[in-house]
């Protein structure tokens, strides 16, 4: 263990830090690209079934195949794969965000409206904040798969971690197998109780105390 | 005309009339209510009119302007707007929810605060419950601030849409007060949805009964007891309420006595016993010169007080419960009786004695009422026998 910090640690944390990387833009262009989607597909109910139905056809593919299928158009790098992982992260937070959004109380928009507050203003201060819990829990999903997935990235050359892990395969070496495993699978823990913190400053007070 | 209704129809997509030609008009401080069956349209028509939903055909004028001339989110920040399930949001306090339309205006937080305050005072709660949030009131007190929400803009109209349904009969009977209060405190129009017939005739001073859609009569709640325009009306009303609506026709001044037993503040308590005596009563309404009520004096007073005081002003007591000779006898009789008082005093306008109300008067009143001219004997006799057996058995007591 020690052995192996001492010949791979400062490598270990640059391929982390790519790792961070990588999953960061992808989540935060998932999050950037599926929370207003996912608000503007519960106006239309009829396109959401059809948007909702396509983002889980691309979940299906194997992680391998979409990585792969981006070589030709985007060829190798980060790129590619902050592409793929991007897609990835679409449809937990694409489908949190309309199911949290369709599931506040009618009454309350209704309420929201009869007030006077214009459609955004009503998005805004009455139906964003009471589906925050359930976006933010959509969002940890997804930041779970992409930062598990983007271990595959450096398949495609992307880097991160998932270079120890590859290596370690191709050289039958379990300490690099390891070595690349257990900071993913710590990362994946680590992000995942941020965003549980996150998700608590986010979830609106309905009480005191 | 400060609302006026001209041939509102609606239909719903699919085909469904949910209201057919639809004419009403309404004064600025009226309080109007629809009732009907459920399914009658009473929601549909309250919605058009802040534009919640869109008429098929027909005008809704609001001072004379037509509102479909207008930005529906700016209409409705100037109407109130109670709905059936309160709707307080859930994540904001109370201090929010109530200063919710103000904030939309862009009113100062200094002038959102003081309004806070000031709504939370009109329906008597502690100033502390501005900093919680829903969940943490009972439903009574957030039914309140569903209406103070409604009023805190100044909003001149307020639709409120069977606002007490889910209501305990006290609770909701207090509230009926505050909403009656308000509106002939502050002038406001209400527009009123409800099943409930008693809270209708309590609270309107014009009723709009709806049936399927339609209207079946506009009238005031006098009007609609007396002559009920068809017998869907009679059977919203119910055969009870016609029958003990008779008493609304009159007034306590056709049914209290004028010779009343009273004394000047300045008399000596010697002499007010000796009316007292020769009058054979137990107790004397107090006048001052003029004849204007004052308050009343009691055998026990008397009794206590006699080697120290000396004028009946002394020991007079100055809270005296009375009745105004122009109020009708509906209004007035349920306050006498549940107050347990053996007589009460009549004043005219000018808050001068004019005479007295006994409840052996109001059992006249009761028996005529359920006996009188009807000598049918019809199956409502019964419970009728009974009530007016527990009215004498009250007043034995
Ligand atoms: N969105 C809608 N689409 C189609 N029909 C509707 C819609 N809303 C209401 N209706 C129908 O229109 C009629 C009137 O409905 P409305 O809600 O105005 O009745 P209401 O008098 O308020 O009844 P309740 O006392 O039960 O609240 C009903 O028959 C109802 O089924
Ligand atoms: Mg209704």
């Amino acid at each position: 263990m020690m052995h192996f910090l001492a010949v791979y640690g400062l490598s270990l944390l640059g391929k982390t830090w790519q790792h961070i990387y990588i999953s960061g833009i992808s989540l935060g262009l998932g999050i950037i690209f599926a929370v207003p989607l996912g608000i503007a597909l519960t106006r239309t109910k009829r396109t959401a079934n059809i948007v909702i139905s396509i983002a889980s056809m691309l979940q299906t593919i194997p992680a391998l195949a979409l990585l792969a299928f981006m070589i030709p158009i985007f060829g190798i790098g980060v790129k590619p794969a902050i592409i793929a992982l991007f897609i990835y992260s679409l449809l937990p937070i694409l489908r949190n965000t309309y199911i949290g959004m369709n599931d506040v109380d009618p009454s309350l928009k209704d309420a929201a409206k009869g007030m006077g507050m214009t459609p955004w203003q009503s998005i805004i201060k009455v139906e964003v904040p009471l589906a925050a819990p359930v976006i933010m829990s959509g969002v940890r999903l997804s930041a779970t798969y992409v930062i598990a997935w983007a271990a595959l990235a450096s398949y495609i050359g992307a880097g991160g971690l998932g270079d120890f892990i590859f290596n370690g395969l191709n050289l039958y070496r379990s300490d690099l197998i390891l070595g690349g495993s257990i900071p993913v699978i710590i990362l994946a823990l680590v992000v995942d109780w941020l965003l549980g913190k996150v998700e608590t400053a986010l979830t609106p007070r309905t009480s005191e105390e | 005309m400060f609302l006026s209704m001209e041939h509102l129809n609606k239909t719903y997509p699919g085909g469904k009339v949910a209201v057919e030609d639809f004419n009403l008009e309404v004064e600025k401080g009226e309080f109007v209510c629809f009732i009907g069956t459920s399914g009658s349209g009473k929601t549909t028509t309250m919605r058009m009119i802040n534009r919640m939903l869109q008429q098929t055909s027909g005008t809704i004028k609001i001072n004379g302007q037509d509102i479909s001339q207008m930005d529906p989110v700016k209409l409705r920040r100037k109407i109130g707007y109670v709905i059936q399930n309160i709707g307080l949001m859930p994540h904001m306090t109370i201090r929010q929810n109530i200063t919710l339309v103000p904030r939309l205006l862009k009113w100062s937080q200094d002038k959102m605060d003081q309004r806070a305050k000031e709504m939370i005072k009109l329906v008597d709660l502690p100033e502390e419950f501005l900093d919680r949030y829903p969940s943490e009131l009972s439903g009574g007190q957030q039914q309140r601030i569903g209406v103070v929400r409604a009023l805190a803009a100044d909003q001149d109209i307020i639709l409120m849409d069977e606002p007490y349904g889910a209501l305990d009969p006290i609770t909701r009977e207090s509230l009926q007060d505050l909403i009656k209060d308000l509106q002939e405190r502050l002038g406001k129009t209400i527009i009123f949805v409800t099943h409930d017939m008693d809270e209708a005739l309590t609270l309107a001073t014009k009723i709009v009964v709806m049936d399927d859609g339609k209207i079946m009569q506009i009238a005031s709640p006098d009007e609609i007891l007396q002559h009920p325009a068809n017998e869907f009306v009679e059977n919203l009303i119910g055969k009870d309420r016609l029958i003990q609506a008779r008493p609304s026709i009159t007034t306590v001044g056709q049914v209290m006595l004028t010779n009343v037993a009273s004394i000047t503040p300045d008399k000596l308590l010697k002499e007010a016993l000796k009316t007292m005596h020769d009058r054979r009563v137990d107790s004397l309404l107090v006048t001052d010169d003029g004849g204007t009520l004052k308050g009343y004096l009691d055998i026990e007073d008397i009794d206590y007080n006699f080697k120290t005081a000396t004028s009946v002003g002394d020991v007079m007591h100055n809270d005296v419960f009375y009745v105004k000779s122009d109020s009708l006898v509906r209004d007035t009789v349920e306050r006498i009786l549940k107050r347990g008082f053996k007589n009460v005093p009549v004043v005219d306008s000018n808050n001068k004695l004019v005479g007295i109300v006994t409840r052996a008067a109001l059992v006249d009143i009761v028996y005529d009422a359920l006996w009188g001219d009807d000598d049918k004997k019809s199956d409502s006799e019964d419970t009728t026998a009974e009530t007016a057996a527990a009215d004498q058995g009250g007043d034995a007591k």
